[in-house]
């Protein structure tokens, strides 16, 4: 019987070992793949005027969508190349242009004093983290 | 049960408990919720080499139902249940089959745990989106169980046989699991 006396690895300790390995990284390939590949579909990048969403665009395809709220109040938000980013915003700090461009599911571009609220959803969003701890 | 175990189980499920705390304590340096030591199974894997999995198991179970109502919630207590209960019985069948030692045993419960938490909330929160969680709990289990193993090692090494044996010097010699069930 093993006991907890340090002695040399036996063949089965390294065939379980190495088999938790190699499930390991199969798990680590396969994220890393279904991540590659999820980036170029199924995104959707939903763009929301005051809480009300006022377009939902597909982040594969390159556009242009001008936000037009009161005031002459403007935000350009241009997709291209599978990345989101506002291009011109009327708003006096232009925070939602200095965030640059965003690719992923989750990220948003926020302008807070025009309302405007540009997001990526898609199917690999993580929903765990509001229960988990 | 004799007063014996009575004491042995209450020493251990205190020692758990403290532990338990102490984990507590330590922020989380890390993102993903999940990810920590798990102390605690270092009195679970000695209860396991020097009493039996039974006693193992139980004492993990009570350690699981004070904690939780001590520091946690309801969601903390299935999530520790389900990767209790899950690691418990791998460590047991593997330690059956007395082909591995006590480190190999604790990295693959150190996983099994991680996986049994990850079911837990697959059926609380109804998702098939895990595999990111799996993949990272996956590692840090292995990584856990890995420490934890050595750990005990030295644990179970140092510690006087007497602690543990049910009383005879004959019985105190075996490992404790078949034929050291004292019930």
């Amino acid at each position: 019987m093993s006991d907890g006396k340090a002695t040399i690895p036996k063949r089965s300790d390294l065939l379980l070992i190495g088999g938790l390995i190699a499930v390991g990284l199969a798990l680590t390939a396969f994220v890393l793949l279904s991540r590659m590949s999820s980036q170029s579909d199924a995104l959707t990048v939903t763009i929301r005027q005051d809480g009300e969403v006022v377009a939902t665009l597909s982040l594969d395809e390159d556009a242009v969508y001008t936000v037009q709220g009161e005031d002459d109040a403007v935000n350009r938000v241009v997709i291209e190349d599978g990345a989101v980013f506002m291009e011109e915003a009327s708003c006096p700090d232009r925070l939602c242009v200095k965030q640059g461009k965003i690719r992923y599911a989750g990220g948003s571009l926020i302008c807070l004093p025009n309302g405007v609220v540009v997001e990526i959803t898609g199917q690999d969003d993580l929903e765990l983290d509001a229960v988990a701890k | 049960m004799g007063a014996r175990r009575v004491a042995q189980y209450g020493l251990l499920i205190a020692l758990a408990m403290v532990l338990s705390y102490v984990e507590s304590l330590i922020p989380t340096f890390f993102a993903v919720p999940g990810i920590k030591l798990g102390l605690t199974n270092l009195v679970v894997m000695v209860a396991l080499y020097r009493m039996s999995g039974w006693d193992a198991v139980i004492i993990n179970l009570v350690r699981i139902l004070l904690v939780s109502m001590t520091f946690g919630n309801a969601f903390s207590l299935m999530y520790a249940a389900g990767g209790g209960l899950l690691s418990g019985a791998v460590m047991i069948l593997l330690k059956r089959t007395g082909r591995f030692r006590l480190q190999t045993v604790s990295i693959a419960g150190g996983i099994a745990h991680n996986v049994g938490q990850i079911l837990v909330a697959m059926v609380l929160l109804e998702t098939w989106q895990v595999s990111y969680y799996l993949l990272i709990l996956w590692w840090s289990g292995l990584a856990a169980g890995l420490v934890i193993g050595f750990l005990t090692a030295q644990v179970v090494r140092r510690l006087p046989a007497s602690l543990f044996g049910p009383g005879t010097a004959a019985e105190r010699d075996g490992d404790g699991d078949e034929k050291g069930d004292g019930k």
